[in-house]
């Protein structure tokens, strides 16, 4: 039996007046899990993502990085090894800077910044416009313009690049394609699964499209009033359909 | 003649207030008024070393460390003790009059028959105000070479991410409230080491020195963008060292029109919210439109 990479055990989340928004959640994390996460508006999705990545401290319970607690360690702390894209594509890019130095900054996530030269070299940009063209959106033609002028697709194909560009032990994807037109939505999906499969990267994906979150992944769990109600793998998850979902949507 | 030359070695000597607050107002985004309060504690802090005979060199050096402090406090007070962006300027502003005032022992203290920056005697052999344009020209390019440096660094690109998406610099690892403390330690730093040097050519500090230097670090930011329009970073922070000098210019022409000295903060005021008009007014009278049908050819 392989040990989770994060384990969640009886995790519980209170925000204001007592209200629980995670009550007692358990969730084992293994590598290679390309986990989609469905659930209606206040389900816990994003309390979820935000208890992971550090954003919300947690009641009680345990939340355990390789066997040891990382319940106390900051946000920042834990960019070491958690990485994450965004819903909106204003949050994940630095607007007035170029792509290549979006992804410059990216490249040292869990690394020291010190005064060394930046190193944007010819040869760093050769290899920017390599990464950059498999996300088929010309984003490898505009290596040197403001990401505030790209389109909203291009800066969330960006967003994502950056959060692998140094290959994180677990990758949140917080509804990453919702704010994108149905083609570009579909595009920057396909392009996902592609790096998560091909880069064997462990990824949870919050998702509201039923189809989306049936066809990626291998693994598929549904949080419902703090918990979770199904969490199905492999050959369950495949067996599945959009009615069979619906049934656990219970407001 | 010289009263043109001393304006531009004024520009050059004021040009790194400017700089200074670029770093904090525009990459940190940050509106910082602590710099009413480091300015005249640089000027406080190097005129009191100087006339106690410590080397003015030194002691203008020593004037950074304490702006830097000043900027430290600042720092802290927004990141840790999350007390509002304006509001921790002016704390930290009004608590330095006090501190001012300590290290002076009086209101103000002449730097008469002392040993400045400026009594080098390479200095003394230059015409008449050319001391100022050397010194201020040496300064700022010392400055902003080490300025464009830091900002092409992995620590400086950094520095200008936290300030351009705090949230998306976190997510990648940036520790931004460190940033901020350094931009602002950085930022202060600078402005009360333009103080140390302001006062030494003066030849005096005053306690009320810094009144309206916000509005003058700006008025140089501002100018120079509206001059050169879209700039890489590097050309921006040269524009703020021209913006400097123009401005210097247009007091110059203001005074000459028979204003006093003592409307000069009144000046200040209206050349920067001029300036900073100037697009929208642009716009309004369609000035862009006017000046190409202008020049335009008939058919």
């Amino acid at each position: 039996m392989t040990e989770p990479v994060f384990s969640l055990k009886d995790i519980i989340v209170t925000v204001g007046d007592n209200i629980q928004i995670l009550k007692s959640l358990n969730l084992d994390i293994y590598e290679g899990d390309f986990i989609t996460v469905l659930g209606t508006n206040g389900a816990g999705k994003s309390t979820l993502f935000n208890t992971i990545a550090g954003n919300l401290s947690i009641d009680s319970g345990q939340l355990l990085h390789h066997g040891h607690s990382i319940a106390h360690d900051s946000a920042v702390t834990r960019t070491n090894y958690i990485a994450r894209v965004f819903q909106d594509p204003k949050m994940g890019t630095a607007p007035h800077m170029t792509v290549a130095e979006n992804l410059l900054l990216a490249e040292k996530r869990g690394q020291k910044r010190t005064l060394r030269n930046r190193g944007l070299t010819k040869e760093k940009l050769n290899e920017y416009a390599k990464i950059t063209q498999v996300m088929g959106n010309n984003l490898d033609t505009r290596l040197n313009t403001a990401t505030g002028n790209l389109s909203g697709g291009q800066r969330q194909a960006l967003s994502f690049l950056m959060a692998t560009r140094v290959k994180p032990e677990l990758l949140l994807l917080d509804e990453h394609t919702a704010a994108l037109d149905p083609k570009t939505s579909e595009q920057l999906m396909l392009a996902t699964n592609e790096q998560v499969t091909k880069n064997q990267l462990t990824a949870l994906m919050i998702t509201h499209n039923l189809a989306d979150a049936l066809k990626y992944g291998n693994r598929l769990i549904i949080l419902n009033a703090g918990d979770i109600v199904l969490d199905v793998r492999g050959q369950d998850k495949s067996d599945l359909n959009e009615a069979d979902i619906l049934k656990y949507f219970i407001a | 003649m010289s009263i043109i030359v001393s304006s531009i070695g004024q520009g050059l000597l004021w040009a790194v207030l400017g700089v200074a607050l670029f770093l904090t107002f525009r990459i940190l985004n940050f509106p910082d008024m602590t710099v009413e309060g480091s300015f005249p504690l640089g000027a406080a802090t190097a005129v009191a070393m100087i006339s106690h005979g410590i080397d003015p060199y030194l002691a203008t050096l020593a004037a950074f460390v304490v702006g830097a402090i000043a900027g430290l406090v600042t720092g802290l007070l927004y990141t840790k003790g999350k007390i509002p962006i304006l509001l921790v300027g002016i704390l930290v502003m009004t608590a330095a009059l006090s501190i001012n005032l300590r290290i002076m022992g009086s209101a103000n203290i002449s730097l008469l028959n002392q040993k400045s920056i400026f009594s080098s005697p390479l200095l003394q052999h230059l015409p008449k105000n050319f001391d100022s344009v050397f010194v201020g020209f040496i300064i700022i390019t010392i400055i902003t070479l080490a300025l464009i440096f830091f900002l092409q660094t992995e620590l400086g690109q950094s520095f200008i991410a936290t300030g351009d998406n705090a949230n998306m610099a976190q997510s990648i690892g940036i520790k931004t409230d460190r940033m901020t403390i350094m931009g602002l330690m950085l930022s202060n730093g600078l402005i009360a080491f333009g103080g140390a040097v302001i006062a030494q050519n003066n030849g005096y500090a005053d306690i009320n020195m810094g009144i309206g230097i916000i509005v003058i670090a700006l008025a140089s930011i501002i100018i120079g963008e509206v001059a050169f329009g879209d700039l890489s970073l590097n050309g921006r922070l040269v524009a703020v060292i021209v913006g400097s000098i123009l401005y210097r210019l247009v007091l110059l022409a203001v005074l000459s029109l028979g204003f006093s000295t003592n409307d000069l903060n009144l000046i200040s005021a209206i050349v920067l919210a001029v300036a900073m008009m100037l697009p929208q007014l642009r716009k309004a009278l369609k000035l862009d439109t006017v000046i190409k049908k202008g020049v335009a050819t008939h058919d």
